[in-house]
């Protein structure tokens, strides 16, 4: 059934944000330090151990596959709700950091994949 | 009318279904006949969606009565369940040989938007280390802006400042990622992850490679949601220290 893939999404969800939150706790932070990634970690390996004994129903996936399938609606309606508006209005400082910062960490792209993919060959 | 608004109102998230569906519609639509498919209407709803939220307030279009329910869909409830449920596509192999790489641009793509905002903001007259660490941090995501911020007792403007500064760089990414990626061969996953790891902003790296190619978001967004906790790690640690260590009170 569909409702086991999202029931699983669920907890993979659930375990990465208590772990998170913990570790913004160990740290003294009032957040969640990288619950998101770690959910995500644990759903790639669950899934690629259980792919490997053939343990996950086709309908079971298509649950969790939904879910993937509504990503960028979601993306849309979060795009949807900013604050564009005092993004905007928050003078150039704000422009002109966000995009010299952003671009600048851009430029680095190239040069990291260039020296991944030496250390490759 | 008001009878309407109520109805939408109550069951705001099933209307906010519809308005995306409706969005997404049109988008792909123009992407398809009038674009010939040359931008992505991934790329073009995602702009559909930041133009109609100027129009409304300090949650976008959602601000709006009725619209209410676009807040919960976009919401990081829904948008970290459907960021991890794309983990699915990804493989671990590939995962694993980025490693070390990762690793680095993470903490590379930290400390260089950290610098160049603070100085940036330094040179614009914010002298102070409080303030340069917490723009310095709002150009690394518009999350670990107010964290650094309110962890280092930085005033309410200066931390309003660093979020927007985080909002502008999720937009400028989201925006400008599919333009750039074939010319930074943003085309596999390796280099998603490296790109994840230095770009940082989840919501503009996930949403820029879901633009580019829905394949590669589970790599980007996988180093992505670690920057978030890279800066929130180190930005009012040792990066602040550092920043002390200069600009003494």
């Amino acid at each position: 059934m569909k409702i086991y893939g999202v029931g699983l999404l669920a907890v993979c969800f659930l375990i990465g944000h208590i772990f998170g939150d913990y570790l913004g706790k160990l740290f003294h932070l009032n957040g969640n330090l990288g619950g998101v990634g770690f959910a995500m970690l644990i759903l790639v390996v669950g899934n690629d151990y259980f792919k490997q004994h053939k343990m996950i129903p086709h309908e079971t996936e298509q649950g969790i596959l939904f879910w993937s399938s509504m990503y960028i609606p979601v993306v849309v309606a979060m795009s949807a709700s900013q604050n564009v508006k005092a993004a905007l209005s928050g003078g150039w400082l704000v422009i002109i950091v966000g995009l010299i910062a952003t671009s600048s960490c851009y430029l680095l792209i190239p040069l990291l994949n260039n020296y991944a993919n030496k250390n490759k060959k | 009318m008001n009878d309407l608004i109520k109805i939408l109102d109550k069951n705001g998230l099933i209307f906010a279904f519809f308005i995306v569906a409706l969005i997404m519609y049109v988008s792909y639509f123009i992407g398809k006949k009038i674009t010939n498919n040359k931008i992505p209407g991934a790329a073009i709803a995602i702009s559909v969606g930041l133009m109609i939220a100027y129009f409304g307030g300090d949650k976008g279009l959602a601000s709006i009565p009725a619209f209410s329910g676009i807040a919960i869909l976009g919401g990081s409830m829904f948008r970290d369940f459907s960021i991890v449920s794309t983990a699915l596509g990804a493989s671990f192999s590939e995962i694993k040989k980025t490693g070390i790489i990762g690793l680095t641009s993470l903490v590379l793509g930290t400390v260089v938007a950290f610098f160049v905002g603070g100085f940036i903001a330094y040179l614009m007259g914010y002298h102070d280390a409080v303030s340069f660490s917490t723009i310095g941090a709002g150009a690394c995501t518009f999350i670990v802006g107010p964290v650094t911020g309110s962890s280092l007792g930085a005033s309410s403007s200066v931390i309003a400042i660093s979020i927007a500064i985080g909002v502008i760089k999720s937009v400028f990414v989201t925006i400008i990622t599919p333009f750039v990626a074939k010319k930074l061969q943003i085309d596999n996953p390796q280099t998603a992850m490296i790109f994840g790891g230095l770009v940082g902003s989840t919501s503009g790296v996930s949403a820029g490679l879901a633009a580019t190619d829905p394949k590669l978001v589970p790599y980007g967004a996988l180093t992505a949601t670690f920057h978030t906790a890279m800066g929130c790690l180190i930005c009012p640690s040792i990066l602040y220290y550092i920043v002390l260590y200069f600009l003494p009170h």
